[in-house]
């Protein structure tokens, strides 16, 4: 490209916003074309204003390559008999083949409904919990109280996994205090960690104590942001507690909440990984296994690569698909939703 | 920080006068829940300390557990780090933590300001990070990645991967784009580069943000587990959290597993490596909860 040629369409609209507080900059007076047309710059000009700038980008663009977008390409191999002494480039092409076999195996069926399973546990019993308790906080008349139920509310979020799994095996596990207090009373000890069938309360409840606290955070907030005099002018109208929270909470809460949700409904196919993994061993691939467990064992454990990159295909596609669909659905809804409010 | 969160309210901590007395029943049932979420929290983490410190002769009478240590002893903490494999494994972890939470910030920060401004591909750049929210290259191609570039059984695989994040690229970015252009105007006009002003006028006054993005990652690196599963066979790179997830949440022998003869019982081992997991965190939750807030509603609200 050379000096002479016409702005290129990389930013138009924010460049010419700010160009006349730039243009002062020594290295755009250097060309005397840009004088002629105050507020468009040749391509190459912007290349010398901008060039440290370009420079401090180089770390960030390379990790984005190289721990995003180049992995990204490297689904490929989900279409492929991948194996690893051939590499990409020589193992063969199978089309679909992956794809066909995945949705013929009964494990991954199984991982496949767990996770869709799990999620709406999720959903349904986590989601309401942060904004009940930010609630019930947020109507709290005594700032100490408030603090310092804040301060212990929000510390699990700081814990590992590893570290809440631990917490909860000592508390509840076949050995842990719980169960020892009970055999101590002369009691039959419960099996909270290993019970396949009550999994599903087992990972919303460590859901709830490491993160329900943390998440309550953006509720305050938004709390704090609906105008108090709202609610006297209710008040003074007759509305009752029930009312107001009906009538003027809620609705100022609405976009936050569906802002949250949509995140949610993104992520729901990413059911707490880690929380999985580590206690797959305990209750037994039946009910723990979902679809990340399946593409870690598949691939990684089992050198089933190319089925392992299929499933992790398949889920990423899809929950592409989810964030996409309650993104329209909150605009349907005359809701900002997460596109608008985080570009710019 | 209840400041911060509502204004209005803070500087009169009384009931507003058009605000009806909750009813006793209502106020019960407040009560019990924030009563019993704090208690589930305090009492499992006050519960594995109390046993760790614990003396044999009182962890035998209790049955396994107690809520306080009566004649508190440092016997477990002695034993594991006897062994090497503690020891080692904090090391590895706090290496991870400290090299990886300054190269984060050098890649975030750099990264936050050159686009915190129109400049040339800086909107594609954003986009670029911000697709990163949505969709996730997948664990297997990621895999292959570290193995293509030679890092497994290498620190780095720890650190390298986790050295930017979009979250706190956000919070980072949506803090310089409010510090006041004039300054960087009249920084450039008396001939200072970009890297100068960043260095000189920029980071200066962003140091709360660049403290809670930097305690952000810090806690981050100190908690990942998964990449030392995927990556790491080599027993003496474990971090500890690995350490951890074998030894306690496995529960395979920790004290054959650890290098050690268990002297006090293993109920106290398992529980002071908790415990050595737990306390950098305990230590840096003051600062963290100091700032985090206004990180977190700037990366929310603003972003």
């Amino acid at each position: 490209m050379n000096s002479t040629a016409e702005a290129p369409p990389v930013l138009p609209e924010a460049d010419d916003a700010q160009a006349g507080a730039r243009g002062r900059r020594p290295g755009g007076r250097t060309v005397t074309k840009d004088a002629a047309r105050p507020g468009r710059k040749s391509f190459r000009s912007r290349l010398r204003r901008d060039k440290q700038m370009l420079l401090m980008m180089v770390p960030g663009v390379v990790f984005l390559l190289l721990f995003f977008y180049i992995p990204i390409l490297g689904n490929v191999i989900a279409f492929q008999d991948y194996q690893p002494f051939l590499g990409i480039g020589d193992s063969m092409w199978v089309g679909w083949q992956n794809f066909v076999d995945l949705f013929a195996n009964p494990d991954f069926l199984r991982a496949f409904w767990n996770t869709l399973y799990l999620a709406a546990w999720q959903l349904v019993f986590l989601f309401p919990v942060p904004l009940v308790l930010a609630l019930i906080v947020d109507s709290l008349i005594s700032t100490r109280v408030r603090r310092v139920f804040q301060s212990i509310a929000y510390l699990p979020h700081f814990l590992s996994w590893v570290l809440v799994i631990a917490l909860f095996q000592q508390m509840l596990g076949g050995a842990g205090f719980v169960n020892n207090t009970l055999r101590q009373f002369g009691m039959d000890p419960v099996p909270f960690m290993t019970n396949p069938d009550t999994f599903p309360i087992l990972v919303v409840v460590q859901m709830i104590w490491k993160d329900a606290g943390w998440a309550m955070i953006i509720f305050l907030a938004a709390l704090a942001s609906i105008d108090a005099s709202l609610y006297e002018a209710a008040a003074a109208d007759g509305a009752g507690r029930w009312r107001r929270m009906w009538h003027i909470t809620l609705p100022g809460l609405r976009s936050v909440i569906v802002l949250l949700l949509i995140l949610r409904i993104g992520d729901i196919l990413s059911v707490g990984f880690e929380q999985f993994i580590l206690q797959r061993d305990a209750v037994g691939a039946g009910a723990a296994e979902v679809l990340d467990t399946f593409t870690y064992y598949t691939g990684v454990v089992g050198g089933g690569w190319s089925s392992g990159a299929a499933a992790g295909l398949a889920k990423g596609v899809v929950s592409a698909l989810l964030i996409y669909a309650a993104n329209k659905l909150a605009h349907r809804f005359g809701e900002d939703g997460i596109f608008a409010k985080k570009v710019g | 920080m209840a400041t911060t969160l509502s204004p209005k309210r803070a500087f009169s901590p009384k009931r507003p006068v058009w605000k009806e007395r909750p009813s006793p029943l209502y106020q019960t049932i407040k009560t019990l829940v924030l009563l019993l979420f704090s208690a589930s929290i305090i009492v499992p983490i006050l519960l594995v300390v109390s046993t760790s410190l614990a003396d044999k002769e009182q962890l035998a009478q209790a049955g396994g557990f107690v809520l306080w240590p009566e004649r508190p002893t440092l016997e477990a903490y002695e034993t594991i780090f006897k062994g090497p494999m503690v020891l080692n494994s904090l090391g590895v972890s706090a290496f991870v933590t400290i090299v990886g939470t300054i190269l984060a910030l050098f890649v975030t920060i750099t990264m936050a300001y050159a686009t915190s401004r129109p400049v040339l591909f800086g909107r594609p750049v954003v986009l670029a990070v911000l697709f990163t929210l949505l969709f996730a290259p997948g664990l297997i191609p990621s895999f292959l990645m570290i193995k293509e570039l030679g890092l497994l059984d290498s620190l780095w695989s720890l650190i390298l991967p986790g050295i930017f994040g979009a979250f706190n690229f956000v919070v980072m970015r949506s803090f310089f784009m409010n510090i006041p252009q004039e300054l960087i105007e009249s920084a450039r006009i008396d001939g200072a580069s970009d890297w100068t002003i960043l260095w000189r006028i920029v980071m200066p006054l962003s140091k709360a943000v660049i403290a809670v993005v930097g305690l952000f990652y810090a806690v981050g690196f100190w908690n990942s587990f998964f990449n030392a599963l995927l990556y790491i066979n080599d027993h003496s790179k474990w971090p500890i959290q690995l350490l951890l997830r074998n030894f306690v949440v496995q529960g395979s022998g920790a004290a054959d597993g650890l290098g050690i003869s268990s002297v006090p019982p293993s109920q106290s081992i398992q529980m002071a490596v908790v415990v050595v997991a737990l306390v950098p965190i305990l230590l840096v939750y003051p600062f963290l909860q100091k700032h985090f807030t206004k990180g977190v509603l700037t990366g929310a609200v603003k972003g």
